[in-house]
């Protein structure tokens, strides 16, 4: 008996590893609001992240070679139980999500300090908490109603970190009030969505579902529930034209909640379109591929072109970087209307290499902010001859942003137009290249501002201090790192895209 | 030393180069001292190479694997060799030259400038041994970046515009054309290892071959091909040391370069001229040697005339390419060579006349010769290298490119070529005639003999010897060259 008893406690620890990445965040949320201590929030926020990421790299360990674990929450199993399912598509994104999370925090406990007012410095913990809960759940589950609860979980708090910004520049209320609506409309659109799938094949369980959806084939209900489904989920993703709450949201928001969004929050959306399209819905599913061809490829290289040439003419840094997320978004839904391995590959690393690009820059500008007031460019002139560090952290943002060799960047796109050529594609190849183009330039223009106009005369900008100033050097380290070393990003995005393009198949209920 | 020390150590030791200059910010002659010590051991590294290996081909020496089937890896061969040593020996040279001139001319922020110029460098050098078009596509983008700033070194509005337009023109190239060919290349090759005979053979369609083609020849704009020359003269705007060494020798010479490597061992020349694929090239090749001769007469600034002549010999490498003959690749490869000495010449002689008295315009330049003899001599000298006439180097790759025009049945270029030589007398040869024999007008000037410093005379007369010597040795440069182009592996 007791023998029975080591071994159940010893296959414990591993075996919980999928919950305790949700339930650690989790329950650090109501006990940093509890303790109050501005300190000690930061401490147990930062080591429940850490932990998390922790987690996150032992999880995708496991599932490196294509496998699959199954969790089964209380014991009690799918599809009348909730099922958590990680394979190497969500330990990748678990593994970016918590590894963000933990780098902004130090990050965060100096820069709020100029952003925030100090008696809501427990409350953004606490929130920052929830939204990485939140962020993650909807990775880590198997079960598509738990999606929109942990969706609901991010979005709600990500309304008040957002408002937060309002000490520095009341214009974030209102960001944050349009975020909240078209927010909203996505969560229950969303819903929606899952209502009518639920009708159609009563279940919401991921794995069951797609066995259904599989037997009963294409219906009006199915259909409607697909659309929903994607319209929903591309507005929190930011697709263009569902844009319109993320330039606000970014620019007015305190710069930690902005590095922390834009490297994550779209990203899981995108996880979301990822996993509903290929694992719940087949792709095969005729009103899916027209969706992919007709809707996304359109609307993607509209992104790419449209966001990208707004970004240019932006006057304010932060707002500028936006822009430039939205046209990147294009980029990962390109790829993954590409629907081969080596498009859908594309899309995950290059979900993964933006983030932690888009981090550094908007880390970096965070950093600038602190001594210049604000992100417009005038008055960021010459602070990358100021504040040499950050300014260098900066450039390896920007050149991995342009996709310059030897940066993260340039990983993605290589494998971005190396699946247009292998369908065929050769049009959309050069677009992809050309709208690069655009990302020279605006680029660019923020390393004139940077490097080639004076400094004020009494400018007494110099790099930020310690914890500032690592996390972003390790993020600008990784854009670089990741040029090179790509076994962990591209050869795990391998694998999850194969695993997607398996299809239901691979989701089988034991 | 075993040659893969060497070969890696020719990359470090300018980045080493580039540290030192980093750290001892304001000790200018201990800074400078050291880069002079880093570029002659990087020299010598070229020169162990060439000793353990002559003109033979080695194996890759693979760094890491950065996605499976493309990685960072390096060998040696004759044609990257030969640039290794142009670039690396030049270094030496323009370095002399280039604190000479920083130093006289008063220019600011010695230290930035040493170290990008150390980091191209060792980009140089990347290029030169890149055993797959991966590498070298990485170390082309790294040396576009690190000249960046030393075009827009001044920091003048005119310098930034200048600036702008190089990386505009040399980034979007080779982001929209040339990487994309790449990636294409890749995915119909599954491979982008240079290899003897090309990699493309029965993977292509003949119909699309002119396209890929068409791809890396705009792609590469570093070769200032037309249309996309235009970055050469915005970038003189640089101090002149930059435009000597990067804008004759590393950055144009990186290009064509490129373009000889992926004529040579992507396409295969022999691939080339079964299907014809190249003719397009050699046409617009010989549009680019006549039209930027000739606009080059139109130039008064005197930087502005040596960088249309720069495109114009530029093309005679793509031209040679392009004739996909093994006599036109031999003249192409050795015009990298001849051309390097000749022009890094006439740059450092433009440079010499600028901080001796600040002309820029040759108009201003009447009766300096009798003034400046040294720097005039030498430039003599370069012009007579670059029309080619004996008993300078740069008549044998005209005589070979000629002798690849009749090969390949193509009598109208041999007739480019000689026009193009006529041209260049007409550009080149009343400068000095100006300097010699024109009174002087400006009344400012000195009576007498006064030449430019030292450091910033010497090193053009030491390159004018140096293109008389290269005609002597033209052989010897053309056997080492040799095995590129025989047809066995």
């Amino acid at each position: 008996m007791s023998v029975v008893e080591t071994q159940h406690a010893a296959k414990t620890l591993m075996d919980h590893l999928p919950v305790l990445q949700v339930v650690i965040p989790l329950i650090s949320a109501p006990l940093i609001v509890l303790l109050g201590n501005r300190k000690l929030a930061f401490a147990i926020a930062f080591a429940a992240s850490a932990t998390a990421f922790i987690i996150a790299s032992l999880l995708l360990a496991q599932v490196t070679d294509g496998s699959v674990i199954s969790y089964h929450i209380g014991g009690w199993a799918p599809p009348l139980g909730i099922e958590y399912r990680i394979d190497a598509l969500s330990a990748l994104v678990l593994m970016l999500i918590s590894g963000i999370a933990t780098v902004v925090l130090p990050y965060a406990y100096t820069s709020i300090k100029f952003e925030i007012p100090k008696r809501h410095h427990t409350l953004f913990y606490a929130l920052y908490m929830l939204c990485l809960t939140g962020l993650l759940g909807m990775v880590a589950t198997g079960d598509a109603f738990n999606v929109f609860v942990f969706l609901e979980i991010s979005s709600l708090s990500t309304y008040v970190l957002v408002a937060m910004g309002a000490k520095k520049d009341a214009r974030a209320l209102t960001a944050a009030y349009d975020y909240l609506i078209m927010g909203t409309i996505g969560a229950t659109f969303f819903v929606i969505g899952l209502g009518l799938l639920y009708m159609a094949t009563g279940t919401l369980n991921m794995a069951d579902l797609a066995g259904r959806i599989a037997d009963q084939g294409a219906n009006r209900t199915v259909q409607a529930a697909f659309t929903f489904i994607v319209v929903g989920m591309s507005l929190k993703a930011a697709m263009y034209p569902l844009h319109h709450w993320l330039p606000n949201a970014y620019t007015y928001a305190p710069s930690a909640v902005t590095t922390f969004l834009a490297a994550t929050a779209t990203k899981a959306a995108i996880y979301v379109l990822l996993r509903f399209m290929f694992s719940v819905f087949n792709p095969a599913f005729h009103f899916e591929d027209w969706t992919l061809y007709l809707i996304f490829i359109p609307f993607a290289l509209l992104a790419m072109f449209a966001a990208s040439f707004v970004a240019v003419f932006q006057t304010n840094l932060k707002r500028m970087l936006a822009f430039s997320s939205i046209a990147q978004i294009g980029y990962m839904l390109l790829g993954i209307a590409m629907l081969n391995a080596t498009g859908l590959s594309a899309s995950i690393v290059y979900l993964v290499n933006h983030g932690i690009t888009k981090a550094t820059l908007f880390m970096g500008t965070g950093a600038m902010v602190m001594y210049s007031g604000s992100a417009f460019f005038d008055n960021l002139n010459g602070l990358g001859r100021k504040m040499p560090l950050t300014g260098a952290a900066m450039v390896a943002g920007g050149l991995s942003l342009i996709g310059v060799p030897g940066t993260a960047g340039f990983i993605s796109k290589w494998v971005l137009v190396q699946a247009a050529f292998e369908n065929g594609w050769w049009i959309i190849a050069v677009l992809i290249m050309l709208s690069s183009l655009l990302a020279v330039i605006y680029v660019w223009r923020m390393f004139e501002v940077l490097y080639l106009t004076a400094p004020d005369e009494d400018c007494t900008a110099t790099d930020p201090p310690l914890p500032i100033l690592i996390p972003m050097l390790i993020l600008a380290g990784a854009c670089i790192w990741f040029g090179f070393d790509t076994e962990l990003t591209l050869g795990s995005a391998r694998v999850a895209a194969d695993g997607l393009l398996a299809g239901s198949a691979g989701l089988i209920v034991e | 030393m075993d040659t893969s020390t060497a070969l890696y150590l020719t990359m470090l030791i300018p980045i080493v180069a580039m540290a030192g200059n980093m750290v001892w910010k304001d000790q200018e002659n201990l800074r400078d001292g050291i880069t002079f010590l880093c570029a002659v051991l990087t020299f010598a590294c070229v020169l162990v190479i060439l000793s353990n290996v002559g003109n033979g081909t080695t194996e890759a020496f693979e760094l890491f694997e950065v996605v499976s089937g493309l990685s960072i890896s390096f060998h040696v061969e004759p044609l990257g060799l030969m640039f290794a040593m142009i670039g690396s020996g030049l270094w030496i040279i323009t370095h002399i030259y280039g604190v000479g001139y920083m130093r006289s001319n008063n220019e600011q922020h010695h230290a930035r400038f040493f170290a990008c110029f150390s980091i191209a460098i060792a980009a140089v050098m990347g290029i030169a041994f890149a055993s797959n078009m991966f590498t070298l596509f990485l170390f082309y983008e790294i040396l576009t970046l690190s000249t960046y700033p030393l075009v827009a070194h001044k920091g003048t509005p005119e310098a930034v515009k200048g600036a702008r337009i190089y990386l505009g023109i040399l980034i979007g190239t080779s982001i929209v054309l040339l990487l994309t060919g790449v990636i294409w290349t890749f995915t119909i090759a599954g491979t982008l290892d240079f290899t003897k005979g090309g990699i493309l053979e029965g993977k292509i369609a003949p119909s699309l071959l002119p396209v890929l083609l068409g791809l890396y020849a705009f792609g590469i704009g570093k070769a200032a091909l037309m249309p996309f020359h235009r970055w050469l003269p915005a970038a003189m705007v640089a101090p002149t040391p930059v435009s000597a060494l990067l804008h004759a020798v590393a950055v144009v010479k990186a290009g064509v370069f490129t373009m000889l490597k992926v004529g040579i061992y992507i396409f295969g020349i022999d691939f080339l001229a079964a299907t014809g694929a190249s003719e397009w090239l050699m046409w617009l090749a010989a549009y680019t040697i006549i039209a930027a001769s000739v606009v080059a007469m139109t130039k008064d600034n005197l930087k502005a005339r040596l960088a249309y002549s720069t495109i114009s010999q530029l093309a005679y490498i793509t031209l040679g390419m392009a004739l996909a003959t093994s006599m036109g690749a031999l003249g192409g490869g050795m015009q990298i060579a001849m051309h390097a000495m000749a022009k890094v010449t006439l740059f450092m002689c433009a440079g010499s006349i600028y901080v001796a008295y600040h002309k820029t315009d040759i108009s201003q330049m009447q009766g300096l010769g009798r003034i400046m003899p040294i720097t005039f001599g030498a430039f003599l000298i370069g012009s007579l290298s670059i029309i080619g006439l004996p008993p300078l180097g740069g008549s044998w790759p005209k005589f070979l490119l000629m002798m690849g025009a009749a090969d390949a049945g193509h009598l109208i270029i041999i007739g480019v070529l000689m026009v193009s030589s006529l041209l260049n007398i007409a550009y080149l040869l009343p400068i000095v005639g100006r300097g010699f024999f024109r009174p002087v007008t400006d009344t400012n000037l000195p009576k007498t003999f006064a030449e430019a410093p030292l450091l910033v005379w010497l090193p053009p007369a030491i390159t004018a010897t140096g293109t008389i010597v290269l005609f002597f040795y033209a052989g010897s440069i053309q056997d080492f060259l040799a095995p590129i182009v025989e047809n066995r592996p």
